[in-house]
């Protein structure tokens, strides 16, 4: 491999991980500050992908495409809120999983109900087809450069938020001791619908982010949710920066280890059968970094507790 | 429409129809099993819809039909196959759009002694050691459409091909396919992963193999993503793929990243002859959208299983299955014919995609393989 | 007797009443269906043993479903072509006899809770969900993309495996295998929530320090607890693919793992006969409402949510009213 094609491959893997902690970090500030898991939050990734798809091809604009997606997803996720989740959150996790699980049905097959069964168009805008080179020579997709500007932008906006806010201060507030802050007259109610609505529009963000260059489909949440559940393991559930680093880990393991492991198997096989049990293995990867991360820190990189 | 649909085609036909010519026609029941919800719908809804749209225009009120939704689930198809067979008591089983569906319903249906009629898969399993005189495959052997690309490869100059498909049965036999019939060297060959939606790392690789052009297998929404990220990634190699991800259906949401590109079928919807023109007219009147590769598949599937009607009476099996196998029926696709081991001898053409006002749709610009068969057939003991 | 005794008896003499019938009638559909809800009830006692007595929300347990199919699929893809297993270091050859390939089920996918779970039980709570999740999913990549079993293809037997002085392929006899493994997971599942294993499982649960005081590790309990809930459900995971005369990686998606976490809620957690219920309502409904739209998994997704908003201990739960020693 040349330096130049692992550059390009190191980029590729960014630009992966970020997208997934656009989708990690709203599932673990929500399980952090309501300790709910959400197995829905696929869902809303789905919807801001539909809704941008929708708007961008009803008005030609990019832009107000990811503005409806924002919308779209944030106000599905506060009607979720609402009428569903809020009703979860002094239940254990088994009720939180089969009601977020029945979710999943409703979204998914709503949404084929409303757009058909077909896949729909999404395009990048124009200002950013092509590839554009980097120093170096390397040919890179401006598109691709874009969404990773754009993730790191959205991770430093929310530290900033945590950090420096007041609304922030009642997120780790309500993550360190949810009946003292109730006690002190912090409407925990409100602050629950806009915390949930925030991570879902982070997570129809990425949707819409990643439905120009993907399919916008039904169905196309879950894999990236249970890749956003093995970020999270590995982050320690309810950071943000855990979120960050684990979702940068499994985006470089996922795509280099899918390029070096057909090549280690090439050494003692024919290339076929190298590819074929290559990818095979590089398909396991992440979880055995997970199992790993596990047998160091139960509790995950940056995990409080267990 | 409600899923359950027992549709008697007599219904919706006029009274005294000229298909039920002798008056004493034995009623065929068929069991159409096939993908209507979830990922992968629009296939299984274009075939039912093609099986319907022939079944009405015959108006042979003998043929009774049931269809179910499969999910895409292997269990659930095979669960559905028992219960067509042991309730509804059918007498001919279509509709798989998958093959690893086919491989879980078929082989137990043909030794109850059903019928099956395969309007899309055809794995190899099926064509060779496992083939049975009661299975016909009225689409294609699954390499076909791979290996006439390799053939489109050969003439169009192509020296030196990357390919890729994804890491699963169908996607090694789609490169094993186009390396059968591809006579240059391979710059490369990748196996992704299986619904894989990122493939930026592939592009790099294809970027840095020097390849002259590129071949890939990705049925659906992986199809959609590789050519939408290939075509932002700058490369401007040339790119053949098999028909699955330029359908009617899917091309839409390609867009524009799909124009230009080649790729292999065995219909289009400007075939030049009588049975094309007439279904492709009556399926926009009847649903208000181009037919694609599917429907076209179904609606020939329905006219095979129409002319065996006409020749011969269900009851009598050796019969009906050389009625079957004598295919006296005109495909929307031109010639048709079945080889030894009941699977299709056709002419396999290059499309390329245009786009006819605000649509996306494809031209045949040559024929990749003339009145081709498989390979399979030498395996195949009846 | 108690409500729950009675509407036990009820369960359990509808699921025997009904096959039955429909071989008296000649449906034999009916029958295949039963043997569908006996086959995925006998998982969901798998489930319920980790779940309802252990505690244990595992959203994985396809992993040892799929292994068990796969233990059947294997076993009986080499005897249908003949060609052994393994030969060195020791000849290993494939099997058609059902006993066997149980056994074979139980023991891989015991082996592989005992993995899963060794890793997996070093957290609890929302970790574990999610862990469980992701190995379940390694299992599925990994048994789709290795070549050498079908990978997305999976396998096909022909003719179903064979059970000694029984005709397997006929539909009510294959029922009554079924029927009687899980009448056997029952009555061992009852046994062990009265034994001093069940016991200390239930206060690892409730109160874990209490448990580590008077010596016993919830580590130990809960780890034996998952192993024997994984084999149970790798048992039904072969009945399952003799079932269909079939596997495919579907069997270990996470979407079954869901449905079979349905099954046990549905039904009412904890409860004995809890996944008995469930099973069969979610059988009926999909046979019910798949048959109205095509959309019907909004209306099983509505009707999921009324049950865990409204209806909490599961389907037992509403009839024979809540549980008076529910933790």
């Amino acid at each position: 491999m040349t330096l130049i094609l692992f550059i390009e491959q190191v980029l590729n893997g960014l630009q992966f991980g970020i997208m997934l902690f656009l989708m990690a970090a709203g599932l673990t500030l929500v399980f952090g500050v309501m300790g709910l898991i959400n197995l829905a939050h696929g869902s809303l990734y789905m919807v801001g992908a539909f809704a941008a798809a929708a708007v961008a091809g009803w008005t030609g604009s990019f832009v107000l495409g990811l503005a409806a997606a924002l919308a779209a997803a944030a106000a599905a996720g506060a009607l979720v809120e609402l009428l569903v989740i809020r009703r979860l959150y002094d239940r254990d996790h088994l009720d939180q999983v089969l009601a977020t699980f029945a979710l999943i049905l409703i979204f998914s097959e709503g949404t084929r109900y409303l757009f058909g069964s077909f896949p729909l168009y999404l395009d990048i805008p124009d200002a950013l087809t092509g590839p554009v080179t980097l120093p170096g020579g390397i040919q890179y997709p401006a598109y691709r450069l874009a969404i990773i500007a754009i993730g790191l932008t959205i991770a430093a906006g929310l530290f900033w938020l945590i950090s420096r806010t007041r609304l922030g201060i009642r997120i780790r507030a309500g993550e360190a001791d949810r009946e003292m802050i109730a006690a002190l007259g912090v409407d925990i109610s409100k602050l629950y619908t806009i915390v949930f609505a925030l991570g879902a529009a982070l997570a129809g963000l990425a949707g819409a982010l990643v439905g120009a260059i993907q399919a916008v489909q039904v169905g196309m949440g879950e894999p990236v949710l249970i890749l956003a559940f093995v970020v999270i393991v590995i982050g320690g559930i309810g950071s943000i920066k855990g979120a960050l680093i684990g979702s940068l880990l499994v985006g470089l393991t996922e795509t280099l280890g899918s390029i070096a492991m057909p090549a280690l198997f090439r050494l003692f096989m024919d290339n076929s059968a190298a590819q074929a049990t290559g990818s095979a293995i590089a398909s396991m990867l992440i979880y055995v970094l997970m199992a790993l991360v596990l047998v160091w820190r139960p509790q995950g990189l940056f995990g409080a507790r267990v | 429409m409600t899923l359950k649909t027992l549709l008697a085609a007599s219904a919706l036909a006029a009274m005294g129809s000229l298909a039920t010519a002798d008056g004493h026609m034995t009623d065929v029941k068929v069991g159409m099993i096939t993908t209507l919800s979830g990922g992968g719908a629009g296939l299984g809804i274009d075939v039912r819809d093609g099986f319907m749209l022939a079944a009405k225009m015959a108006g042979n009120n003998h043929l009774k039909i049931v269809v179910e939704d499969d999910q895409r689930k292997p269990d659930i198809a095979v669960q559905l196959a028992d219960k067509m067979i042991q309730s509804e008591k059918v007498d001919i089983l279509t509709g798989i759009i998958w093959s690893n569906l086919a491989m879980a319903v078929v082989p137990s249906a043909t030794a109850q002694d059903k019928i099956y009629l395969s309007p899309n898969a055809g794995p190899s399993a099926l064509a060779g050691k496992g083939c049975h005189a009661n299975y016909f495959n009225v689409a294609w052997q699954n390499d076909n459409l791979h290996e006439a690309a390799g053939g489109y490869a050969n003439s169009a100059g192509f020296k030196n091909t990357f390919i890729l498909a994804p890491n699963y049965p169908a996607g090694q036999d789609a490169l094993t396919g186009y390396k059968r019939m591809y006579e240059g060297e391979l710059a490369g060959e990748i196996f992704t992963k299986l619904g894989q939606k990122d493939y930026a790392s592939e592009i790099a690789q294809i970027r840095a193999s020097g390849a002259d052009s590129v071949f890939f297998f990705l049925p659906g929404g992986m199809g959609i993503s590789f050519l939408k990220q290939y075509a932002d990634s700058g490369l401007d190699l040339p790119v053949v793929g098999p028909a699955f991800s330029f359908d009617q259906g899917i091309l839409q949401a390609v867009g524009d990243a799909a124009m230009g590109v080649k790729n292999t079928s065995q219909w289009n919807k400007d075939i030049d002859n009588e049975a094309n023109k007439a279904f492709v007219d009556a399926f926009q009147a009847e649903y208000g959208r181009l037919p694609s590769l599917y429907a076209s598949q179904g609606y020939d599937t329905a006219n095979l299983l129409l002319s065996a009607m006409n020749a011969a009476d269900i009851n009598d099996k050796p019969a009906f299955l050389a009625a079957l196998k004598a295919a006296e029926f005109d495909s929307v696709r031109g010639d048709f014919a079945f080889d030894a081991n009941n699977h299709p001898i056709q002419d396999i053409y290059v499309r390329e995609v245009i786009k006819e006002g605000d649509v996306y749709t494809n031209k045949i610009i040559g024929t990749a393989l003339s009145d081709h068969s498989n390979v399979y057939v030498e395996e195949c003991q009846m | 007797m108690s409500r729950e005794t009675i509407l036990n008896a009820v369960i359990f003499g509808g699921l025997l009443a009904v096959p039955l019938w429909a071989c008296i009638v000649d449906e034999p559909f009916t029958i295949t269906l039963a043997t569908k809800v006996a086959i995925l009830a006998l998982a969901g006692v798998g489930l319920n043993i980790a779940l309802g007595l252990g505690g244990l929300v595992s959203l994985g347990h396809a992993a040892f479903f799929g292994l068990g199919g796969y233990a059947m699929g294997i076993l009986a893809s080499h005897a249908q072509s003949y060609t052994p297993l393994m030969e060195s270091p020791l000849l290993i050859e494939g099997t058609k006899s059902m006993p066997i390939i149980w056994l074979m089920a139980l023991i891989t996918s015991a082996l592989a809770a005992l993995a899963i779970g060794a890793l997996s039980l070093r957290t609890s709570g929302v970790y574990f969900i999610m862990i469980t999740l992701a190995f379940g999913q390694m299992f599925y990549y990994l048994s789709i993309s290795w070549p050498a079993y079908g990978g997305e293809d999976g396998l096909s037997i022909y003719v179903r495996n064979g059970f000694p002085g029984l005709n397997t392929l006929d539909p009510i006899q294959f029922f009554a295998i079924c029927f009687a493994l899980l009448a056997l997971a029952l009555w061992l599942n009852a046994r062990l929530i009265r034994s001093p294993f069940g016991l200390a499982l239930g206060a690892a649960r409730q109160s874990p320090q209490r448990v580590e005081t008077v010596g016993l590790s919830p580590f130990r309990l809960r780890l034996a607890a998952f192993v024997i809930s994984g084999a149970i459900t790798g048992l039904a995971g072969a009945l399952f693919a003799d079932l269909n005369r079939f596997v495919s990686p579907t069997m270990f998606s996470w979407q079954t793992s869901g449905e079979i976490m349905i099954f046990v809620i549905l039904g009412g957690v904890g409860r004995l006969y809890g996944p008995v219920a469930g099973a069969a309502l979610f059988i009926t409904l999909e046979h019910v409402l798949g048959g109205l739209s095509e959309f019907w998994h909004i209306y099983l997704g509505l009707l999921l949510l009324l049950v865990v908003l409204f209806a909490r201990g599961g389907l037992i739960g509403l009839i024979a009213g809540r549980e008076v020693h529910h933790d």
